[in-house]
């Protein structure tokens, strides 16, 4: 096996588990916070995708004001689905939002399939990340370096804004005691609003990210979904870090494994996640229940 | 300032379809300690939340510092200078102590700064690193009225703060009373310990089956002892 092949599939996993990460993170605070199981994160991403591909087909704005511009579009559409519906939920059973958002995630697929089919849209590398280098061992894509590097930043300072900013603080403590933390003066369903609209902003970024890849595809999201609720169960639901981390091994774990036993790289990760299931249900980052 | 810190009238609370609070009426001036005493489960801890907006069903007259607070969320009463320690303490187990120090944002200025807290709880200066969690009850009780003070809240709101502590603890309690009376804050207490009570409040309203059933001053406390162990079956 040459090590053209095998760091090749280093990075083809590191932007697997870039995607995996974002995705997973969104999932995390979304969960931590509402305890709400957001099945319609897949949703987002894909909205995410086409937002950045409308903006661009029907009023030629480019990738990189897209880059912003679509997940603003997402977090908003998110916060108005959280205030109108998803919130009804939050004192049920987890089961009740895991299903309301798989509702929601199904109807929003379908429309977009309706509107647009299957067959996917391209969406074409922004200027200035065509091309690649060859870096002797591997040739290093530009456009896939900058997805590690930019979800990585993405990820690493989400991490930091929740666990050291006092906003964040705010997040943990209305996580813990949210009736105590509305008694301090702050407005927590304002703040679980604007959680809900961040963590569904990760997915709609990771969509951007993952639209010059992938093409635009209504579908897209129904594909990374399940995957992206593995890694958050073996991360540990809830974890902000369990997320990043273990989206990133799982991505590059998947990737090897497709140089080594490609039978099994569609299984690789549901085989970890059954294993961590029984050994440590609470995810190898997560705490006790 | 309105004559009244607090003024409640004809407040009634429910839990869900059950009817807790009938027609609570009570008065706080400023700068006193008024306590609301009562047997378990009359609805004293209920007052206090009803008063700071987090019981959901409640009707009447909530007025803090002459403003309406009836149909107020609590973020809304907290930020008219309300501070509210409640009795399960509330300490964050995921944060430190300084981060549960520092959490509640500032309400209005004048109130304790971090030096004059350690000052006043030498213990959380030396726990500053430790986790939420892992403080004792006196400690946390300590953190939980200490947090409070940091915001400048001029109203406070305190449920059973000497519940379950040690007495070497809840005389430390009673000093820090008399520290936040001295400068001018009022306080609304609710407090099993009578004695304690006794010591550190002007008034004491006494609760039984969630209405108001009696108003005792300091002064005739002497005088109503029989009365007062009645109510609180002593």
């Amino acid at each position: 096996m040459s090590a053209m092949a095998l760091f090749g599939q280093l990075l083809l996993g590191l932007i697997n588990g870039s995607f995996y990460a974002m995705l997973s993170l969104g999932l995390a605070i979304v969960f931590g916070l509402l305890g709400i199981v957001n099945a319609a994160q897949g949703a987002f991403y894909m909205l995410g995708a086409f937002f950045a591909w409308m903006l661009g087909q029907y009023l030629g704005i480019g990738y990189w004001p897209s880059l912003l511009l679509a997940p603003i579009g997402v977090a908003l559409f998110g916060m108005l689905l959280e205030r109108t519906i998803i919130k009804r939920v939050y004192n049920l059973d987890h089961l009740y939002g895991l299903l309301l958002t798989l509702g929601l995630f199904q109807i929003i697929q379908g429309l977009f399939v309706y509107w647009y089919g299957t067959s996917g849209q391209p969406y074409d590398n922004p200027p200035g990340l065509t091309g690649g280098h060859n870096l002797g061992f591997m040739f290093m894509p530009n456009y896939r370096a900058w997805v590690v590097v930019a979800s990585l930043i993405l990820c690493f300072g989400t991490w930091f804004a929740i666990e050291k900013t006092r906003l964040g603080a705010y997040l943990r403590a209305a996580t813990e005691n949210p009736t105590l933390v509305r008694s301090f003066g702050i407005n927590v369903p304002l703040l679980v609003t604007l959680a809900f609209g961040g963590g569904v902003a990760l997915a709609g970024v990771a969509g951007v990210l993952a639209a010059p890849i992938y093409q635009v595809n209504p579908l897209m999201g129904g594909n990374i979904l399940i995957t992206v609720f593995a890694v958050v169960v073996i991360g540990g639901f809830g974890s902000i870090l369990g997320s990043i981390v273990t989206g990133l091994v799982l991505g590059v774990l998947e990737g090897f494994s497709k140089v080594f036993y490609p039978e099994a790289s569609n299984m690789v990760i549901f085989a970890i996640m059954i294993v961590v299931l029984m050994a440590k249900p609470q995810g190898l980052f997560g705490r006790e229940r | 300032m309105p004559d009244q810190v607090l003024e409640i009238a004809g407040l009634n609370g429910w839990y869900g379809e059950s009817h807790v609070l009938h027609g609570i009426d009570l008065k706080v001036a400023p700068g006193e300690v008024v306590t609301l005493i009562g047997r378990n489960g009359v609805g004293k801890t209920t007052t206090l939340r009803a008063i700071m907006g987090i019981l959901a069903k409640r009707e009447g007259t909530v007025k803090v510092f002459g403003a309406e607070t009836i149909s107020l969320p609590p973020e809304r009463v907290a930020r008219l200078g309300v501070g509210y320690v409640p009795e399960e303490r509330g300490i964050f187990a995921s944060l430190t102590v300084t981060e549960n120090l520092m959490l509640p944002p500032v309400l209005a200025p004048g109130g304790t700064t971090l030096d004059e807290i350690y000052r006043l709880f030498p213990n959380l200066k030396e726990r500053a690193r430790s986790q939420g969690s892992k403080l004792s009850g006196g400690e946390q009780q300590m953190l939980a009225i200490a947090r409070i003070l940091r915001t400048g809240a001029r109203f406070l709101l305190l449920d059973e703060p000497t519940e379950g502590l040690a007495p070497v603890i809840v005389q430390q309690i009673g000093v820090v009373l008399e520290t936040i009376k001295s400068k001018g804050l009022t306080v609304l207490l609710v407090e099993q310990n009578f004695r304690f009570a006794a010591n550190v409040a002007d008034r004491h309203y006494v609760m039984e089956s969630g209405k108001i059933v009696d108003m005792i001053t300091k002064s005739e406390i002497a005088g109503k002892m029989e009365r007062l162990e009645e109510y609180l079956g002593v």
